[in-house]
């Protein structure tokens, strides 16, 4: 499956689903719902962590966080 | 209207809820603690009206009512407790208009509950950047309360705001009349939540749904009660984060619909503001992030130990002239003494700090009003992580080297347990302010002010040796330890990246206010304290030893007079007094390091506040050496010093290097135990890092003294 931590750098996707319940109820909160289009925005040096837009603000992440965020090219 | 209402302030980080604060209380704030939770509270006044003067409390900002963080968990404590002191008489929301969706979650669980709200709509002029329009009107309509635009940052809307303020604390505005909510979590569990009313006297679903959910962390609920909800939870299957997952999806597709008439969006949602995009490109770039960053940093030191100086100087001609004055004006005698030597001392001691703490906290507030900090938390989160620390510990440690105390509770804001205890306990390792006059004095004494490469000088370098040697062993403490700590919970590392903004200098101001304004009182009282006891330790002793001193001097060498005999006498009542037999007491535990019974008293002394090391060692020196106070500085004194055993000067480099050392490495500082105690709750921590700390200093110390011996 993909995630977010699959994304390149401007590459969009919508969210679809979470793999943690706990950070997903934290990212939930943020705006960062199933169905919401997300871009990845950046990748700090080394790889790690990442930033994405989401829900109209940038948010950083670290990778194994975001990869825990399931995403779909469309709807 | 009540004489004096509670206002609480209430919104996202990076809402400019703190901004608001600031408009609204200016100097009129002030920095205590929530009752029975060791959380900073900051509140203040703002007049509504000539006859009312409310109390306004800046509650910590956080995106739920569901807490992340320790700071978050007092904001649901006291909006679920009634009975608590700082419960509000109305609530004004801070929302951030370029986000507003997710600064209405925020806002439809606070109406929820039940509390007169107030929405403030902030950063209007961002939203607009980003072509996004927001009809107040609208949606004020929409939700069911006041709506009031505001620019808190330049402080505009502020007499409106404070008209709808006025307005609700007289008629309240409460959504939730005729149990109309937002989501009403009653629509699916209905008995859980009616019987959770019943046994608890409430009569507001959503507070009830709370109660299931977070009676745990609700300090105002005894263990019995707490077990019951436990029995609750499992007699009806109620699925606590599934529930909470729901709720958020609930929220925010009602908030969809609520916004959909009043705020017109951009065509894109996800384009970054054109300059933050920049700005981005430079400070997370693989190179040019790192670089920035290394200037920053320096820019910092050389303001901290460059710049502060010159205060610190005028400070020290100023503290000493005054005593010199007070000697003169005064009839010499103990009081006189206790008040010059002791109390005039020791209080300088602490205002000579001042300069640097407020440098180094007006840089830090610059950088975090300015939104780059947490760039410099992203380029640094993955080298940190492999010390087992966290992005986030770049505060604490770059605070570290003004004062470990507000710096280890800036360690807050990092949400794995691991990372912020890892980060409390090797904080203390950076060189504080408080070691840099020690550090200076010894240098200067051993060290040569050679030139190196035109622009330093040895003893410049010296110091940044000192300072790296610091933050290695922190960043090396901290990878040893890492394997010691279980991890017992998940953090994250999930945080807002605000947009770039150009800083408010009141709102620096301000919070280097605060800085200086707490470790004057803090520490000051402490190091005021250490440095009176020290001056009885020293000047008077068990028996009459002291009050024959004189006497028994001239017996054993009839031959001296004058200066000399003054000399001798003063030496040997300090030998004499109680502080001369504790010295004497640990001399054969510190005689490895180099270290006589004088310097052991000084280690003693400076136990609680190393910076009253320097203090002690001029006490002991000048007691030590009778009235003749025209040799000067503490550094001629300390220069003029004869080891008694050799007939060499006493401070040698093998001898000053280990004091150095010891210095770097030794937890001395009752105000650091005493915050780690609380950051930690208990003792074991704080007790583990003084132990793994005098350890080092000792061992270190004790290698450093023999290979240079």
């Amino acid at each position: 499956m993909k995630t977010i931590a699959d994304l390149k750098i401007g590459e969009r996707a919508f969210v679809k689903a979470f793999r943690q319940v706990d950070l997903s109820l934290k990212l939930l909160e943020m705006g960062c719902l199933p169905g919401s289009e997300v871009m990845l925005d950046f990748i700090a040096p080394f790889g790690d962590p990442l930033g994405i837009q989401v829900n109209g603000y940038c948010l950083a992440l670290r990778k194994d966080e975001a990869a825990t965020v399931l995403v779909e090219d469309s709807i | 209207m009540k004489k004096t209402p509670t206002i609480a302030l209430i919104g996202n980080p990076n809402s400019g809820k703190s901004s608001l604060f600031n408009q609204l209380t200016g100097l009129r704030q002030k920095v205590g603690n929530f009752p029975s939770v060791t959380i900073e509270k900051k509140s203040g006044t703002w007049l509504l009206d000539p006859k009312t003067e409310s109390i306004v409390i800046d509650l910590p900002g956080l995106y739920s009512l569901y807490p992340k963080s320790l700071d978050e968990r007092v904001v649901i404590d006291i909006l679920a407790n009634p009975a608590h002191e700082n419960y509000p008489d109305v609530v004004v929301m801070v929302a951030d208009a370029s986000n507003l969706k997710r600064n209405l979650l925020l806002f439809t669980q606070v109406a929820d509950l039940g509390l007169p709200v107030v929405l403030a709509l902030n950063m209007l002029d961002v939203a607009r950047d980003k072509h996004l329009q927001v009809n107040a009107v609208k949606l004020a309509m929409k939700l069911g309360v006041p709506v009031v635009r505001i620019n808190a940052r330049v402080g505009e809307g502020l007499d409106n705001l404070k008209q709808a303020v006025v307005q609700t604390l007289e008629r309240p505005v409460i959504t939730t009349l005729n149990q109309k909510y937002f989501f009403n979590p009653a629509d699916q569990f209905p008995e859980l939540i009616n019987d959770v009313k019943r046994t608890n006297q409430l009569s507001n679903n959503y507070l009830a749904l709370h109660y299931v959910q977070q009676h745990d962390i609700f300090s105002f609920l005894n263990t019995e009660k707490r077990v019951a909800f436990d029995q609750l939870i499992e007699k009806y299957d109620f699925k606590e984060s599934g529930f909470q997952a729901a709720e958020t999806m609930h929220r925010y597709a009602m908030i969809d619909g609520l916004v959909k008439d009043s705020v017109k969006a951009a065509d894109d949602f996800l384009v970054k503001p054109l300059w933050t995009k920049r700005l981005d490109a430079i400070l997370l770039h693989p190179f040019w992030g790192y670089a920035v960053f290394l200037m920053v940093l320096l820019t910092i030191f050389q303001a901290v130990f460059t710049l502060a100086t010159y205060p610190m100087d005028l400070i020290d001609a100023g503290v000493s002239a005054l005593n010199d004055w007070l000697k003169q004006q005064l009839p010499s005698g103990a009081l006189t003494d206790l008040l010059t030597d002791g109390l005039i001392a020791g209080i300088g001691g602490v205002v000579i700090f001042i300069p640097q703490i407020a440098f180094l906290f007006f840089l830090v507030a610059l950088l975090e009003e300015s939104g780059y900090m947490a760039r410099v938390m992203v380029i640094m989160d993955k080298l940190m992580r492999k010390f087992g620390l966290n992005g986030k510990s770049v505060v604490p440690l770059i605070s570290g080297v003004a004062c470990a105390v507000p710096a280890i509770m800036s360690a807050r804001s990092i949400g794995n347990r691991k990372e912020r205890l890892l980060t409390i306990l090797v904080t203390p390792l950076m060189s504080c302010s408080a070691r840099l006059p020690i550090f200076t004095i010894l240098i200067a004494l051993v060290v040569p002010a050679t030139p190196v490469l035109g622009f330093f000088t040895l003893q410049g370098l010296t110091l940044m040796g000192l300072y790296l040697l610091g933050l290695v062993s922190a960043l090396l403490s901290a990878w040893v330890i890492k394997g010691m700590v279980k991890n017992t919970e998940r953090g994250y590392f999930v945080m807002e990246m605000p947009t770039y903004k150009t800083p408010r200098w009141y709102h620096v101001g301000l919070s280097v206010w605060d800085s200086v304004k707490s470790f004057v009182t803090e520490a000051g009282k402490i190091i005021v304290a250490i440095s009176i006891i020290l001056w009885v330790l020293a000047s008077y002793g068990p028996g009459d030893t002291i009050a024959r001193a004189e006497e028994t001097v001239q017996k054993s060498n009839p031959a001296l007079e004058g200066t000399t005999l003054d000399n001798a006498v003063a030496a040997y009542k300090l030998e004499h007094s109680y502080a001369g037999h504790f010295g004497k007491f640990i001399e054969p535990a510190i005689a490895p390091l180099g270290y006589d019974w004088k310097i052991g008293i000084a280690l003693l002394a400076s136990f609680a506040a190393r910076e009253v090391f320097v203090g002690t060692m001029s006490t002991i020196y000048s007691i030590g050496s009778a009235a003749d106070d025209d040799n000067g500085t503490i550094k001629a004194r300390m220069r003029a010093e004869i080891n008694p055993k050799t007939g060499e000067p006493m401070y040698t480099p093998a001898l000053a290097f280990s004091l150095l050392i010891f210095y770097v490495f030794a937890m001395m500082c009752m105000s650091t135990i005493a915050v780690v105690y609380r950051e930690t709750h208990g003792w074991k921590w704080p007790l583990i890092q003084l132990a793994y700390m005098t350890a080092l200093a000792y061992g270190l110390a004790f290698v450093t003294y023999q290979l240079l011996k």
